[in-house]
């Protein structure tokens, strides 16, 4: 095979992310250098301003929140369903796999109904006589959290059931011979067999929970923007296109920092499990 | 004990099954409500709801470009990324890894950038129409499934059995179409779904590159919804949940369930 050949069928691949991602990304990323006073003028403008630290503020917050209890409620349901028989497993990761492939729309949508001010859950309060009227619950930085945790739940889910179908239940029933309690088993030795799944977790739900428009955009209204529905705005409805694409760089910047963060600390815990 | 029989577990594991199941049925069910406005539980069964998506000409037109989006993309995407995995994992390519990144590139940009950069480049610079700008949207959406699900199940491919074939005398195109495609069969039908459910579902890259000549479904329900609060969305989304249901039937029978529930993790 000559050389010629070899890289002949990487050509297209190649060509096409060079040409429609890369070149696009700088093609954003050089007026926001070029057009301020200097390079960073743009930049350190939009770090400067309350309401834009606010909106980066809300983003990782957001993020945080949806990773922790995706985490705190995924886990316990992985062990959960990887404990059942195999039949009964595969229906429940069918259930879990549904919602992954139904559309975002959809699954938003469904969230608008629970929580509007006439939706179900404020009716289901007052029929109760818990509340006299109806709260606020739709359009709130609480209902992007709820919307994301709905949306990316099982995604963490199906990440950690592989991992937990994995544990050698014998070593955790040695534990409970020698008399350790339920607790002290999942901390001592479901936790650290877990760990790395837990994070590859984390880093999908993260960065998904992060740049998701969706949900910040369905549940979350025009007075609670994340960054992602930032770009959009300044670009669509505002037109002012450089600010959107210093948002969209800062946002790509963070992103990769949190997720290089996330990545090089999985890596560390995998040497300690490869040494262990 | 932590096993199935642990109450801790089984109430969190019920919950959460319940909450993720619940939210999806009360759509369902307020889709055959009776009243203007989406109101659960519902007072009368109507099936008007779902008569009313055919005459929104959005919808309609919406579904069939996010269809033909969503197959021409994905097939595109097979057809530039199998070749190259082939050539990554075959031939001794130097400097292997830029390429393997370079081509999982577009997962590490957020999509709603991606799409905001190929609005400014395609549509406002190179005067491109709406059309071939959202296939190339897609196709880069797609392209990474292609790249990490058809690479591992090349590096799993014994090169010892397209080798025999060599030497007894099979050219090398011929060879890969006998040999290597079908032992690879499965990571590209896995591959083709997931292209194609995720660009049908996909809403940040179409966002910037649809306009009202040119629809996408999950943008025109965006759009209905931001003027619109009646069960015509609830009766599309049941449809769409049918959709997601015979997907999933289909890719359980090309594929086996246990390739069903390890897709997932990919998704």
């Amino acid at each position: 095979m000559s050389k010629a050949n070899r890289f002949f069928l990487l050509i297209p691949a190649t060509l096409g992310i060079l040409v429609f991602a890369l070149f696009p990304l700088l093609q954003i990323a050089i007026p926001t250098v070029t057009s301020g006073a200097n390079p960073i003028a743009l930049y350190s403008q939009f770090l400067q301003s309350h309401y834009d630290l606010q909106v980066i503020f809300r983003t990782l917050t957001i993020a945080v929140i949806t990773t922790l209890v995706t985490v705190l409620l995924g886990l316990p349901t992985a062990l959960w369903i990887s404990r059942q028989t195999t039949a009964w497993r595969q229906v429940l990761s069918v259930i879990i796999l549904f919602p992954i492939l139904t559309n975002a729309v959809v699954r938003n949508f469904a969230w608008i109904i629970i929580l509007g001010k006439n939706g179900v859950l404020n009716n289901l309060l007052q029929g109760l006589h818990l509340i006299s009227a109806p709260l606020t619950l739709l359009y709130t930085d609480s209902a992007i959290v709820i919307g994301s945790v709905y949306l990316f739940l099982p995604i963490m889910i199906t990440t950690l059931v592989d991992s937990a179908n994995g544990l050698n239940p014998e070593i955790e029933e040695a534990a409970a011979v020698l008399g350790s309690r339920p607790f002290t088993v999942l901390r001592e030795i479901i936790l650290p067999q877990m760990a790395p799944a837990i994070l590859t977790g984390a880093i999908l739900v993260f960065a998904g929970a992060m740049t998701a428009y969706t949900t910040p955009q369905l549940l979350g209204g025009n007075r609670h923007l994340v960054m992602s529905t930032l770009i959009y705005q300044q670009a669509m409805t505002l037109g002012n296109w450089t600010t959107a694409s210093v948002v969209a760089i800062v946002l790509i910047g963070l992103s990769l920092l949190v997720l290089g963060l996330l990545r090089w600390y999985t890596g560390r815990l995998d040497r300690r499990v490869q040494h262990a | 004990m932590l096993d199935r029989h642990n109450r801790v577990l089984q109430i969190i594991g019920v919950i959460v099954l319940a909450l993720l199941i619940l939210p999806l049925g009360i759509v369902v069910v307020t889709s055959f409500g009776t009243e203007a406005t989406i109101s659960f539980p519902i007072k009368g069964f109507t099936l008007a709801w779902y008569a009313n998506i055919w005459t929104q000409p959005a919808f309609v037109s919406g579904f069939q470009s996010s269809l033909t989006i969503a197959l021409l993309a994905s097939l595109l995407a097979l057809l530039i990324g199998v070749p190259a995995v082939y050539a990554l994992t075959r031939f001794n390519i130097p400097k292997q890894g830029w390429f393997q990144t370079l081509f999982l590139s577009p997962t590490l940009i957020p999509e709603i950038v991606i799409g905001f950069a190929l609005y400014q480049t395609l549509v406002i610079s190179w005067r491109l129409p709406l059309w071939p700008s959202l296939l190339i949207g897609h196709l880069l959406l797609c392209l990474p499934y292609v790249i990490r699900l058809v690479t591992s199940s090349m590096l799993h491919l014994d090169p010892h059995i397209e080798e025999a074939a060599w030497t007894l005398g099979t050219s090398r195109p011929h060879a890969f179409f006998t040999i290597v495609l079908p032992n690879i069969r499965t990571s590209i039908v896995a591959a083709f779904m997931l292209c194609f459910i995720n660009s049908f579902n996909n809403i940040p890259i179409s966002l910037f590159l649809n306009g009202p000549s040119q629809n996408m479904l999950p943008t025109a329900i965006l759009n209905y919804l931001q003027n619109n609060y009646d069960p015509t969305v609830s009766a599309l989304s049941v449809l769409l949940m049918l959709f997601t249901a015979a997907l999933m039937i289909l890719m359980e029978r090309l594929l086996g369930v246990g390739a069903l529930t390890t897709t997932g993790t990919n998704a």
